[in-house]
């Protein structure tokens, strides 16, 4: 079956972006197919590179990354809302150039893209699950 | 339909809200803090008489991880994530309340 993936809520902020990516990895070890994650709202901060969290600890966002989510172009389905990221200064190289801004921060495992991603998604995938606080 | 709640009544409301929506085909399924209202001493007779009838389920991971357990309320069912996939595939429609 095909999914799409709603992540509403930041990284160890509370559980939602944890049980989303083990909901997600479940999924695809049991013959699903995951058709794209769309983070919105504080979910978009589940795409900075620059995370650095204690050895111990898990890393929410080299999870993210772990799963490969890709489309038949080699495109990451990893996709974060333009305007959520923009908003929260998350930022790849096209949108800080654009903006004059030096620097960019998002993990090449995702890719920045419109709401209209989410909407595709729930129209292509049998089932979209959301997981937000 | 697939319900998952996750906070606890104790919290938030949203538990209420979904037993005020719910149909007679509906499952609930309790995930993060939403599993404390999985406990013995915390459901309401709604969500008793659901699980008498096999419709509740709580993600064993969260329920372990607070110490719930010991105390698990009668007829809760527990699925790990694998199961929490099945049920999505299972009940269509998946709402999630926070």
């Amino acid at each position: 079956m095909k999914f799409a993936i709603q992540v509403n809520e930041g990284p160890y902020q509370h559980q939602a972006s944890d049980t989303a990516f083990q909901f997600a990895k479940a999924a695809i070890e049991n013959g699903h197919e995951i058709f794209r994650v769309f983070f919105y709202h504080d979910g978009v901060n589940n795409a900075s590179r620059f995370t650095l969290p204690p050895q111990d600890d898990r890393h929410v966002v080299n999870n993210w990354a772990s799963l490969d989510i890709k489309n038949a172009e080699g495109e990451p389905e990893l996709v974060v809302c333009v305007a959520a990221a923009l908003r929260r200064g998350m930022l790849d190289e096209s949108e800080a150039s654009k903006n004059s801004i030096e620097g960019n921060n998002l993990h090449p495992a995702f890719r920045i893209s419109g709401l209209g991603q989410l909407i595709e998604a729930g129209i292509q995938c049998d089932r979209l699950v959301v997981f937000g606080d | 339909m697939l319900h998952t709640v996750n906070k606890s009544s104790f919290e938030r409301n949203s538990l209420q809200s979904c037993l005020n929506t719910i149909d007679d085909t509906s499952v609930i399924l309790f995930i993060e803090d939403g599993v404390i209202n999985a406990a013995n001493n915390a459901n309401s007779s709604m969500i008793a008489d659901l699980a008498a009838s096999g419709r509740v389920f709580a993600l064993q991971g969260d329920v372990e991880a607070r110490g719930i357990s010991p105390k698990l309320a009668d007829n809760i069912k527990l699925v790990d994530y694998a199961g929490f996939v099945d049920l999505v595939v299972e009940h269509g429609t998946a709402v999630s309340w926070v």
